[in-house]
């Protein structure tokens, strides 16, 4: 909400604050300042090194050289036909001025003016925004010659003085301004730009704010004087109201003024409207405005006649229902719209008038027939101004007008508004609830600013149909129950103090105080939760910057921990420590980008998708790496993982999220430098390499690998699968060559491993160490010639069972083939440690060597190598 | 003889001083102090000599041989000196050269930042919960105190699963399921687990609920559909506003500095009341006002507030006698915060090149 602080002023005297300290006490309460616009008042300059507080903008006007003047006389320029030069008094004296305003230009050649007109007048060295330039872009103004005559000064449009983007025509301002008055003291103003949380919507409106202030701060509430003389025959006796749902219309309130003149509102007020944000269109729509933005009782204006003439000979009559099923209606944006047995329609006994609360109809608009284009009442317009369709064949001008305001189920607005695109100044305000008081208030308002605009005569009385009042909340607050919540001690007559300030009726009575919502409130509940709703408002007004922090005085809970995030974080450490680059993505996939690796097609699927290709929740967390490695094939090393959910749909229920993990290693194994040339590329053995550190990090001593069967994926033959105390947890190997042309990587061979981390987080750790013996190791070669279908594995198991506990490490060091050594043989050679509680002597260490060169020539028919 | 010796001695050291490298000192050594060296020449012909002049001639030769021995030593050094000196001239660097690096792992930089916040707060008591990502409606919203249609839902918006209508379960319209758009469904799950044991006196709660989070958004550099979350919760007999004042005053000094100032700024969350934002001074400019804090001098960092009476009471707390403070934080946010990261899809775009600089 836009708030102009003069607005603001006109409800709480605020003369020793600074529009930042308004602001910053409007923030803390909940009602953050975004931004503070300057339109003529001075602004807080900051030194070097200073703090800001807001973010800032506008312009300041200088007391001295701009000031409120008035045009004596428009005489034609000389050498120019679309500029004139004005005979202009600013409070001292004459000045010729030059201007290509073209909303005085019909005054031209006129002679003296009957009625000077009064202006903004810059003077020779003022500082303000070029009104031709794009965007803003401060100016001096300098003295010049345009067209052979000497200009130093000018008379200011809206943009020029930072008021609107309005460049077209120059400020024409009320008549009664007082000429030589620095314009800053006369019409100089800030605007706040206010976030309106959804539970503050009762403050989208300069009352709330200025109630709010006035309880912030102590001083008084100014509250509007609402009165008005009436005349002529009673609205009551022309005007009947039916409600048919009252859950849906808890209220509607009518009031009648006759014999208006449609013309421009005075200019202050539309200057406060434009400020606000809304545009001023003519005194009786700006008056609805007007009374909006000040009390927040958003109204409608009728033209009278128009419903006199449907109604014929009978007594008018306004009924609110509900539209029937693809109903229509014209609304004054001149859009047909097609509406639902939702909608909730204002009508009379021909048919409908109005979208309730969202937009009026065009047919019973106030018409104004001095413009060839009317303009919405300050409905945003999304696309293009230009308006479809409007009305203009009303001969006359609307004289007389009905003016409605009522109260509106907040729920069905909002869906009405979004159902037809419909935001607007009204419809923000009613899907958020407007208490129904403010009906009444708000229709005699309006009536109040009309009268005084567009010299109309209020008819006597309202039609006021209230079939659903709602309940006044009433709280009981204790001392207790304050320092129990905000944990500070106040006495029940300083709540009661904080209280009222915001308009809540507060009566102690047996050490407790009663407090009851006040009629503008729709937020306050009973109970329990109305407490919670009281002392949050005895907090902010108390402020939040006034409690005292303290740490918890309450009992410790009960130690838990959460083992299994525990357990993935040292997952990630160990994952980590091997080299691996940790990625997060993203979990929505489609099922065509998982169909590249993966065969599932049964996905959780996503209802309203933001593209196809995020459609479900991944089931395959490998895709998710795989697609991030191929993203990243340009890099000279690839060797990632993710830890994460994947998600298995769940008949009747939610989906399974089981923690998987995958890894991708692909590109060069070491980095390439200056001295290391083509470096060697990852393949199966640096992924077995680093699943066996990770697996012996989580102390799993029991791991088989074997090879992986009916995995599509992987190589068939560089694949294998992992056994941890005799349960498969994981796979890994290199991508299958079919697999991998459907990614977009380089040479490389793509390595990759998934893991079950649902499973393998129930294995048994062992943390047992072996240990670490005094004596001297010794170390010796052993290399054996075996057939090519003799596993490596074999002969260390071999080793190892026959070595006993002597042997503690057994190392393959080299595999060698050759002619020489026999076709479809291999060499392995092992680097053996012996190790005893004691030293061994070269005798010892010998006879368990010739025990397993004699083991594997018997049983896997090694020999030797010399 | 005993002039021969002078002699000896003279010649040995004049050839000694121009010696300048090991071999010609090794020759040297050979040529004056070796055996058949014109000096132990000396020494082997003494038999030879009178009984007079025996000692007088042994004690002058060995008196030469300490000098020369002597001389030789220095020498041997001197050389030894300057041929370290030499080589260490040759084996100079180009120490511009570039490192020999270790391809290294590191965890992502929004996990690094989970664990910053959570290790703060383990410290302070917080122990983590985890929960799922996939939610019900009940559990996301209405428990968490927004009512169906409720204006705060906006401020959510959600990615919805689709039911197969072929589970034969029913409409779930009052209650659809949908991507979790904040953790604070973990905050009923925990209050519940905690109070089915005792439900006439559930034990205090004091938790830490980090993860994923999604919301219908349009990937863009301000905006994502997924983004990670920390919430804590506190419950229990006699927790106040001014005790999640202290908490989080404490826990954004530990963040962000001891000298960081915070400030406490009314709110509206549904799920708490009162309610309040946390923002810290600037730490980009110190509060001078700059384009990280759009020259207002604060960063918005947490969401708090005492929890709402209906959360304490769908939790199976008795809002009459248990009281709480709830508070909320994005990872990523304070991320680009501190890193001064503009685009928000570096995080899941997972480019080596962001995920290196971590």
């Amino acid at each position: 909400m836009k708030l102009p602080i003069s607005w603001l002023k006109d409800f709480i005297d605020l003369d020793d604050w600074t529009v930042e300290d308004i602001a910053r006490k409007l923030t803390l309460a909940g009602l953050e300042v975004d931004e503070i616009l300057y339109a003529g008042l001075d602004m807080p300059t900051y030194k070097e090194g200073e703090k800001h507080e807001f973010k800032t903008n506008g312009i300041a006007w200088n007391k001295e050289k701009i000031v409120v003047a008035e045009i004596r006389e428009v005489k034609a320029h000389p050498n120019a036909d679309k500029l004139t030069l004005l005979d202009l008094f600013d409070g001292l004296q004459e000045q010729v001025v030059l201007t290509g305003a073209p909303n005085i230009f019909h005054l031209k050649g006129t002679g003296r003016l009957e009625k000077p007109i009064k202006v903004a007048y810059a003077k020779e060295g003022a500082v303000i925004y070029d009104g031709h330039a794009d965007g803003l872009v401060l100016t001096t103004l300098k003295r010049a010659k345009i067209r052979g005559v000497d200009s130093y000064s000018m008379v200011c449009s809206e943009k020029e003085l930072g008021i609107t983007d309005e460049s077209d025509g120059i400020i024409i301002l009320d008549d009664d301004a007082p000429v030589g008055m620095p314009l800053a003291d006369y019409i100089g103003d800030a605007v706040l730009d206010i976030s309106i949380l959804p539970n503050m919507a009762r403050n989208a409106n300069v009352i709330g704010i200025a109630r709010e202030l006035a309880a912030l701060t102590g001083h008084k509430l100014k509250q509007p004087r609402i009165e008005f003389e009436t005349s002529g025959r009673s609205v009551e006796d022309l005007v009947s109201i039916e409600i048919t749902n009252s859950e849906l219309n808890p209220r509607f309130v009518v009031g009648l003024i006759r014999n208006i003149q449609i013309k421009p509102s005075p200019y202050q007020v539309q200057r406060r409207l434009k400020l606000a944000g809304i545009r001023a269109i003519n005194n009786i729509v700006d008056a609805t405005n007007y009374a909006m933005i000040e009390l927040g009782e958003p109204l409608h204006a009728f033209d009278y006649d128009v419903l006199k003439e449907r109604a014929g000979e009978k007594k008018i009559k306004i009924i609110t229902r509900t539209a029937k099923e693809g109903e229509k209606l014209m609304t004054l944006d001149g859009v047909e719209r097609k509406l639902t047995s939702m909608n909730v329609l204002v009508c009379d006994e021909k048919g409908s008038l109005s979208l309730a609360g969202v937009m009026g109809g065009s047919e019973s608009e106030v018409y104004d027939a001095s413009r060839e284009v009317l303009d919405a009442k300050g409905i945003e317009i999304k696309s293009g101004e230009i308006q479809q369709g409007k009305i203009t064949a009303r001969g006359n001008s609307t004289v007389n007008v009905l003016l409605e305001g009522a109260a509106w189920n907040f729920i069905n607005i909002r869906r009405t508004a979004k159902q037809h695109n419909l935001p607007s100044e009204a419809s923000f305000r009613f899907s958020r609830g407007v208490h129904p008081a403010l009906a009444e208030t708000g229709v005699r308002r309006g009536l109040q600013y009309m009268a005084a605009w567009a010299n109309g005569t209020i008819a006597p009385g309202l039609v006021d149909e209230y079939p659903l009042k709602p309940k006044d909340s009433v709280v009981g607050v204790t001392s207790k129950d304050v320092k129990r919540l905000l944990g500070i001690d106040l006495t029940l007559e300083q709540i009661a103090g904080l209280l009222s300030r915001l308009e809540f009726k507060c009566e102690i009575t047996n050490n407790q105080l009663q407090v009851t919502a006040p009629p503008h409130r729709m937020d306050i509940d009973e109970g329990v939760v109305g407490l919670a709703d009281v002392l949050e408002e005895v907090a902010r007004s108390f402020g939040f910057e006034n409690i005292p922090t303290t740490t918890m005085a309450d009992a410790l809970p009960p130690q838990i921990g959460n083992p299994i995030y525990e357990w993935e974080e040292r997952l990630r450490d160990l994952l980590v420590a091997i080299g691996l680059q940790e990625v997060v993505t993203y979990r929505m996939t489609s099922p065509e980008r998982e169909a590249r690796i993966s065969a599932n097609e049964n996905h959780v699927r996503i209802a309203n998708p933001i593209a196809p290709e995020r459609s479900v929740l991944r089931r395959s967390l490998l895709t998710s790496v795989l697609e991030v490695a191929e993203k990243n094939a340009k890099a000279e090393s690839i060797a990632m993982f993710e830890v994460g959910s994947v998600f298995e749909p769940v008949k009747n229920d939610l989906p399974n999220e089981p923690r998987k993990l995958a890894i991708v290693l692909t590109g060069a194994r070491i980095g390439s430098a200056w001295d290391v040339k083509n470096p060697p590329a990852f393949d199966f053995f640096d992924m077995k390499g680093r699943v066996g550190l990770l697996l012996a990090g989580l102390r799993f001593a029991d791991i088989v690998y074997a090879e992986a069967g009916g995995t599509s994926h992987l190589h068939p033959g560089k694949s294998a699968e992992v056994k941890v105390n005799g349960e498969v947890v994981g796979v890994f190997g290199e991508l299958h060559p079919l697999a991998k042309e459907k990614f977009e990587f380089g040479d490389s061979p793509v390595i990759v491993a998934e893991f079950d981390l649902e499973k393998l987080r129930t294995l048994k750790p062992s943390f047992g160490i072996k240990p670490v013996s005094e004596f001297p190791p010794m170390y010796e070669d052993i290399a054996v010639i075996v057939d090519e279908s003799v596993a490596a594995s074999a002969i260390e198991a071999l080793i190892r069972q026959t070595g006993g506990k002597t042997v503690t490490n057994v190392r393959l060091f080299d595999v060698y083939r050759d002619e020489k050594i026999g076709t479809g043989k291999k060499s392995l050679a092992y680097s053996l440690t012996y190790q005893a509680e004691k030293t061994l002597t070269d005798a010892e260490a010998a006879a368990i060597r010739n025990k397993i060169v004699k083991r594997l020539e018997n049983t896997v028919g090694a020999k030797l190598r010399g | 003889m005993l002039d021969k010796l002078k002699e000896i001695e003279k010649a040995a050291l004049e050839s000694l001083a121009v010696v300048s490298d090991q071999s010609a000192l090794d020759a040297w050594r050979v040529a004056n102090v070796g055996r058949s060296s014109p000096l132990m020449q000396v020494f082997a012909g003494l038999g030879k000599l009178s009984k007079e002049e025996k000692p007088v001639v042994g004690a002058a030769a060995n008196q030469v041989k300490i000098v020369l021995e002597a001389a030789l030593e220095e020498k041997s050094q001197a050389v030894k000196n300057a041929m370290l000196a030499k080589s260490l001239a040759e084996e100079k660097l180009d120490v511009t050269l570039p490192g020999r690096e270790v391809n290294i792992g590191r965890l992502h930089p929004s996990t690094q930042q989970l664990r910053r916040v959570l290790s703060i707060l383990a410290e302070m008591g917080f122990q983590v919960y985890t929960s799922r990502e996939v939610e019900s409606d009940e559990m996301n919203f209405q428990m968490l105190n927004f009512a169906p249609h409720h204006p705060a839902r906006e401020m959510q918006d959600s990615f919805y699963i689709d039911v197969d209508p072929s589970a034969g379960s029913g409409s779930r319209e009052d209650n659809p399921i949908l991507m979790r758009t904040h953790t604070s469904p973990g905050q009923i799950r925990a209050m519940r687990e905690a109070s089915a044991n005792n439900p006439q006196n559930p034990p205090p709660i004091r938790i830490a609920l980090p993860g994923m989070c999604y919301r219908y958004e349009q990937i863009t550099a301000r905006s994502e559909i997924q983004f990670n979350q920390v919430e804590g919760l506190a419950v229990g007999e006699g927790i106040t506003f001014a005790d999640l004042k202290g908490t989080l005053t404490d826990f954004a000094r530990r963040m962000f500095g001891h000298d960081a100032r915070v400030r406490f700024r009314a709110s509206y969350f549904p799920f708490t009341e009162p309610s309040a934002e946390v923002d810290v001074e600037c730490f980009v400019c110190g509060g001078k006002g700059c384009q990280v804090c759009k020259n207002s001098g604060w960063l918005e960092i947490l969401g708090s507030g005492m929890v709402h009476p209906n959360v304490l009471q769908n939790g199976g707390y008795d809002p009459k006698r248990y009281t709480g403070f709830a508070f909320g934080m994005g990872t990523e946010r304070q991320l680009m915060l501190r890193n001064k990261i503009t685009d928000i899809r570096y995080f899941w775009g997972n480019d080596v090149r962001f995920l290196d600089q971590f």
